[in-house]
């Protein structure tokens, strides 16, 4: 059963004088029990207002939200059942760490050794026992958010919300305390979801990512069909590292299939028999495309396309090649090294089953094929 | 600090010394003068070196004035309590009134919310004796004319405005999330704001309140108009020693004292949340 239930929300922020604003457009997301949902998405994409409604300090403008089978959109904060880490961790000032930690404990009335016993338990898994006694003002940025952090996932929820956080942490500790939440959230059953703009956070943590734009889901899904099966030209040029090669094409009719031109000196043929009839009327009523090609699936040193280096990075454990192919601009990544300098010439292979294509309104016509 | 010059630190002693003396003399000069009798305080040139006397005192806290034209009878204890009363009883009222507006404008955004509060604090702009007039003609119609109720109503002018906007600052500089992070621990929206806002703004809503108490306080016009003998407060208590027989300069500096205490009192005590109150609410960020 569905856990959280988001229909066709829509958020309209309106002051006077100001147009309004138009934050979150007709969401509709549904979360399963047990399930880490990441929302990514730029500054300003409606991910945290998404977040604030679920948890009932915003209004929704339309739309429906469902939590364990209750309709709660209507329901105060505090009758929700949703806990929440705040981005600006809002700790209550005159209250020490361990306070803070058990306040929604003890307004629960749970009995002191339990309380006890909890906030132990969490402050050990954010390390933060050396802290407990300490006030809000006196520890870190980084400490506070994750003393925020404890006090949300000590209390018991339907939906735990965490806006950005970890945010402050050290990419060390990001990385242990991810692994720790996860496995918390895992072991427990919690659903959760949590926002962020850091793919790598959202790749490691959840178990699905909801991508948005423009207050616009663009696509919901695990993190491997995201890199795989882009639904459209944001998430595909969004979602990887680095980001995926954009090319625009022409599009005319070879045998068999279609023949995609991008200036004179790369064409791709891309096969009927491989392409679904939708597909296929889409690329036969389009004179024009754009093809995207991760820069994983372009093999250095064969090939036919000649570039020239504009760049060539060793990251340790692979190489980043950019080079400019007649003003376009293609990057290339490989496990090994690669021995050319910037201005080398020096051949890509881009081979057409690892292309996506994208239609002009941004759809995706064609995924490439999973290798 | 550390790093200023002998020459600097010296001429520092010496500026604040004489700013020091320039406020602080008239204070001084005053409470000497309680002390005297009207020929001392008249004598040219005035001596610092006198023969202490209570006389003035006695005279106000007994009642009796004694002039050269004979006794007369003067209500300046009652004259102090009323002031007590009043100015207690307005802020009181004020910050009733004042705080939770204070939120709702902190909080809320709603139509005309910014004209509302605009208009309150316009009440600070004009000079009281602009709204005298058609108050008193109100008050007359309502029968509040001396009342302490009217009194203390009218009061509102004055403290409302500024418990107000002082207060609204503080609660704007309290993150709203720290409220969200309490409802959602399972506690109402009217308990967020009395356990954590108010708390919390603590320090801004006494300065606030005791700003007002000395506004109140030192309120003149407003009480002479609108009051009569047994109502009044001791700033208006004051005229009964301007008498037939002359002014009654001593009485009227030991009546000056023992109003000033009170509120000097209060804010010795309060001066650190006063200081605090007033950089930090009014002026955001």
């Amino acid at each position: 059963m569905d856990m959280l239930e988001l229909r066709g929300i829509d958020k309209v922020y309106r002051s006077r004088g100001n147009a309004p604003v138009h934050a979150v457009r007709a969401l509709d997301m549904a979360v399963e029990k047990g399930e880490i949902v990441a929302l990514l998405g730029s500054s300003g994409c409606g991910k945290t207002s998404t977040l604030r409604m679920i948890a009932g300090f915003e209004d929704v403008s339309a739309g429906s939200i469902a939590l364990g089978g209750r309709r709660i959109h209507e329901l105060p904060p505090a009758r929700r059942k949703v806990a929440m880490a705040f981005e600006g961790y809002s700790l209550y000032p005159p209250l020490t760490v361990r306070e803070n930690i058990a306040f929604a404990l003890k307004s629960a009335q749970l009995p002191r050794a339990e309380v006890t016993r909890r906030v132990d338990e969490i402050a050990r898994l954010v390390e933060i026992e050396d802290i407990l006694d300490s006030y809000p003002r006196a520890i870190s940025g980084g400490q506070q958010q994750r003393v925020s952090l404890a006090r949300a996932l000590v209390r018991d929820a339907d939906l735990y919300l965490l806006d950005e956080p970890m945010g402050q942490l050290e990419p060390q500790l990001r990385a242990v305390l991810r692994g720790r939440i996860k496995s918390l959230l895992a072991e427990r059953g919690m659903t959760a979801i949590f926002v962020t703009h850091d793919q790598t956070e959202a790749s490691a943590l959840a178990d699905r990512i909801a991508v948005m734009e423009g207050g616009v889901l663009q696509q919901f899904a695990s993190e491997k069909e995201l890199k795989g099966r882009p639904a459209n030209l944001f998430v595909a040029s969004f979602i990887g590292e680095p980001p995926m090669n954009l090319l625009d094409a022409g599009v005319t009719r070879s045998d068999g299939g279609f023949r995609l031109s991008v200036g004179t000196d790369m064409a791709f043929d891309v096969n009927g028999a491989g392409l679904d009839s939708e597909a296929a009327s889409a690329l036969a009523g389009t004179p024009q495309v754009r093809i995207g090609i991760r820069p994983q699936k372009i093999a250095v040193g064969t090939g036919d396309v000649r570039v020239k280096v504009v760049s060539n990075q060793w990251l340790g454990d692979q190489s980043h090649v950019a080079g400019d192919c007649n003003g376009r601009m293609l990057i290339a990544v490989t496990p090994g090294r690669v021995a050319a300098r910037p201005g080398d010439i020096v051949p890509f292979a881009l081979e057409p089953r690892h292309l996506h294509i994208f239609g002009n309104d941004g759809t995706c016509i064609r995924h490439a094929e999973v290798s | 600090m550390e790093h200023s010059s002998l020459a600097g630190r010296i001429f520092r002693g010496v500026a604040l010394t004489l700013i020091l003396i320039f406020f602080m003399f008239p204070i001084v000069w005053i409470f000497l003068m309680s002390f005297q009798t009207n020929e001392q305080i008249l004598r040219i040139p005035p001596r610092i070196l006198f023969e202490p006397t209570f006389a003035n005192y006695e005279a106000l806290i007994s009642g009796q004035l004694r002039t050269a034209a004979g006794n007369l009878q003067i209500s300046f204890m009652r004259n102090l309590f009323n002031s007590v009363v009043l100015s207690s009883a307005a802020v009181l009222l004020a910050l009733l009134l004042g705080v939770p507006a204070a939120y709702a404008f902190a909080r809320f955004k709603f139509r005309l919310g910014e004209s509302i509060a605009f208009t309150l604090l316009s009440f600070r702009f004009a000079p009281p004796l602009l709204v005298l007039l058609p108050l008193s003609l109100y008050y007359q119609e309502l029968g509040l004319n001396d009342t302490y109720f009217g009194i203390v109503w009218v009061y509102q002018l004055i403290a409302l405005p500024l418990i107000l906007w002082i207060v609204r600052g503080y609660f704007e500089d309290i993150s709203p999330d720290i409220e969200h992070a309490y409802r959602l621990a399972g506690h109402s929206w009217r308990e967020a704001f009395t356990r954590i806002a108010v708390p919390l703004a603590g320090p801004g809503i006494a300065a606030a309140g005791l700003l007002s108490f000395i506004f109140c306080w030192n309120n003149f016009v407003f009480a002479l108009i609108l009051a009569s003998a047994d109502k009044q407060p001791v700033t208006v208590g004051a005229l009964a020693f301007v008498t037939a027989s002359g002014i009654q300069y001593g009485q009227i500096a030991a009546a000056i004292v023992l109003s000033v205490t009170p509120t000097l009192l209060l804010a010795l005590y309060a001066q650190r949340y006063l200081v605090e109150g007033l950089s930090l609410g009014a002026v955001k960020g």
